[in-house]
């Protein structure tokens, strides 16, 4: 057999290690020579999967809007999955750094992944644009000049539930998370500005589905309002649940990223007249909007989210920079002067960037209604929060 | 604390008991029948949600979608039986859980492309929403009663079936004398088909019991399989009446963990400790018993035999 030709077994082998080439799909195939890439870190896999598929579709709308091209540059978006696991993420982020030499990486659905992979990206000194996870250290001390955020601070939008709480002039408010850091956070964002009495504090498991001991204990207590975070299919299990429980409609419900367009087709009348908080809703009425959600819906066929507009945004404030920066991002000074002069229209309506990467931006309450046409959405209630910067600011030396 | 308050985290020990009892039975049937460890149950179990979603909003009336959904469901069981499980019946218990992981992998990625990864729509019945009110200041959910009625029969079922049926019968012998059995000319690879497909529409029927409650979604089975092991060890492997005791006891301990050991634990130790220690304990605690189940009985409560 000559050297060239593998045994049927190796190749057999051969085909599966390509098979198994860290997960990467190549969107927009140009055929341009040089085309720019960027490296899109999404969660795609698991029970978070959806959030991820939306701050993905959305970039992607976005991408396919322009023609392929962000700042008249034809673009390359590398999508990898980053498995909800930092190691893995560190790793596939490594390979889009070092093996595909990306320009940019954007996208990034949760903190503890962002937290992991920002060193080696921000070190390497290539601009990462986060498309939802706002982490408070990178909003804080461990501000980079690399960074910039298309979505919103992480406590901010527990703050504007608290606020809310606190507007409405509810006095006895149960809280309720996981038992984790983001849980934790959650309680001490909403507690930031709600100055009445916290009856209880409720810490459950991550991933619980059963939360009947729990809806009996808030029967019990009968407080004012209950807040809760509870992100991807808790928040189905407890919005399902807390309907059946008959507490619907007693006690208000003022969460924060558990209900939203990613879960509500699942959980449908459940979760009419739910409250969140939230920078933005599918019903703002800007003409960017309004393109933004018909777009978004007549190529995917659901409802967009949050992360699908922070998605689209990051897209677009890419674009805009680029065009400003006349299409290179090799001249690092020039293009963050770009990135922070927020050079985009975002369907958020308001968007500028703080010195610390992090948008000013307005927060309100929105409501879960469901539409005309049959399909669920969120739509604003009411304006809590104008022009807000984050409370970590302050702590950044940037200027 | 009330009365009505701790009737009410009493039934949802039960209920979520009677849930736990419906994952684990058909899993402790295969499990100490074939000597067969299943981690594709979970799997069967999402598919039985699937279907029965799938099926209701199809046909638009729940109790065609459910039963249309268990015929799907023991039809799937059939097929993945045929396929896959029977060739490694008679192999080890670490090939069996290589190959049946292998089906999760599998099985979750095909409902992901089929359905997408986003939790799919599973109202409760309409005949079945909203609660009722058993006691003044308690009201509960109609739903979970339903799911405690089905549980309950199921159970009483199932101990008539392997209790006093000829297939029972067969099964009891098969599981601990399959030469014996087969000796006698009864095909055993066909009994463990029939059981095989039986505990996936036990899983099944589970899942669609669950539904209305939780989130549908591709890995909705991972978590709760989990959970169903622990019940089958603390049972006593292959033991269905260990299954329902020790299901329960699951439920309540879970349950009344949940609910009353974070406050206990004020009263014991103080606040800020109670703060930081009762939630990683409560979510602790059915491992702990389990623990402790088996260090008094080996083999669990209800094990060494005996259906």
């Amino acid at each position: 057999m000559p050297p060239a030709m593998p045994s049927v077994p190796n190749r057999i082998l051969l085909a599966a290690a390509v098979a198994l080439l860290p997960g990467a799909t190549v969107l927009p195939a140009s055929a341009v020579a040089d085309p720019l890439k960027i490296g899109f870190v999404s969660t795609l896999s698991g029970p978070s999967a959806p959030l991820g598929v939306h701050m993905r579709d959305g970039f992607q709308l976005a991408v396919k809007e322009l023609g392929g091209k962000l700042g008249g540059q034809p673009v390359e978006v590398i999508v990898v999955d980053d498995e909800l696991k930092p190691d893995v993420a560190v790793t596939k982020v490594r390979a889009l750094l070092d093996r595909d030499k990306v320009d940019l990486v954007a996208g990034v659905v949760f903190s503890n992944v962002m937290m992991a992979i920002q060193k080696p990206v921000l070190e390497s000194e290539t601009f990462l644009i986060s498309g939802n996870a706002g982490p408070s250290p990178l909003a804080g001390k461990g501000c980079s000049p690399f960074f910039f955020s298309a979505s919103y601070q992480n406590d901010q939008n527990h703050e504007v539930m608290g606020k809310y709480a606190q507007d409405k002039g509810y006095k006895r408010v149960v809280l309720m998370t996981p038992n984790y850091q983001a849980g934790k956070d959650s309680m001490a964002g909403f507690k930031r500005h709600f100055k009445g009495e916290v009856v209880e504090e409720i810490f459950t498991q991550l991933g619980q589905l059963d939360f009947s001991a729990e809806l009996a204990k808030i029967a019990a207590a009968n407080p004012d309002a209950l807040f809760t975070f509870m992100p991807g299919g808790m928040g189905v299990n407890l919005t399902k649940q807390f309907a059946q429980a008959g507490l619907a409609g007693k006690v208000p419900f003022l969460s924060a990223f558990t209900v939203d367009e990613t879960t509500l087709p699942a959980t449908q009348d459940a979760a009419v007249g739910l409250l969140s908080g939230a920078e933005w809703a599918p019903s703002i009425d800007t003409p960017e909007n309004k393109a933004f959600v018909a777009a978004y819906e007549k190529e995917y066929g659901v409802v967009p989210s949050l992360y699908a507009a922070q998605g689209y945004d990051a897209a677009k404030l890419i674009d805009g920079a680029l065009r400003q920066a006349g299409g290179k991002v090799s001249d690092k000074q020039a293009f963050r002067k770009a990135l922070a002069a927020a050079p985009f229209k975002s369907v958020r309506g308001t968007f500028a960037f703080n010195t610390n990467g992090f948008p000013i931006q307005d927060f309100y309450v929105v409501k879960a209604v469901k539409r005309p046409d049959g399909k669920f959405a969120t739509a604003v209630e009411t304006k809590v929060f104008e022009k807000a910067k984050d409370a970590y600011a302050g702590d950044c030396k940037l200027k | 604390m009330t009365t009505a308050l701790f009737v009410s985290q009493l039934l949802n020990g039960l209920q979520l008991g009677v849930i736990l009892f419906l994952v684990a039975a058909g899993l402790t049937l295969v499990f100490g029948v074939m000597d067969f460890i299943n981690l594709a149950h979970g799997v069967q179990y999402m598919l039985g949600a699937y279907l029965v979603a799938v099926l209701t909003a199809w046909t638009g009336s729940f109790a065609a979608g459910l039963l249309l959904g268990l015929v799907g469901a023991l039809v799937l069981g059939f097929v993945l039986e045929v396929l896959v499980f029977r060739h490694l019946t008679r192999r080890d218990h670490l090939e069996q859980v290589l190959g049946t992981f292998g089906v999760i992998l599998i099985v979750t990625e095909l409902v992901r492309i089929l359905f997408g990864s986003a939790p799919l729509a599973f109202p409760t019945p309409a005949v079945f929403a909203g609660s009722v009110t058993l006691l003044p200041g308690l009201n509960y959910p109609v739903w979970r009663l339903v799911i405690l009625v089905v549980g309950l029969a199921v159970a009483v079922l199932l101990w008539y079936l392997v209790n006093r049926t000829r297939l029972g019968m067969l099964v009891r012998a098969g599981s601990t004398h399959p030469e014996t059995v087969s000796a006698l000319g009864v095909d055993i690879d066909r009994l463990f088909l029939v059981v095989f497909a039986f505990g996936a529409m036990l899983a099944g029927l589970a899942g669609a019991m669950a539904g209305p409650l939780v989130s549908v979604e591709p890995t909705m089975g991972d978590r709760i399989l989990i959970v169903a092991f622990v019940v089958v060890v603390i049972g006593g492997i292959g033991s269905i009446k260990g299954a329902f005791v020790s299901a329960l006891v699951v439920g309540l301990v879970d349950t009344l963990g949940r609910a009353f050991a974070p406050d206990l634990l004020k009263v014991l130790v103080g606040k800020s400790a109670a703060a930081a220690a009762g939630p990683a304990l409560s979510s602790m605690l059915i491992y702990l018993l389990m623990a402790v189940v088996l260090s008094v009985r080996p083999s669990g409560l209800f094990g060494g035999r005996s259906a």
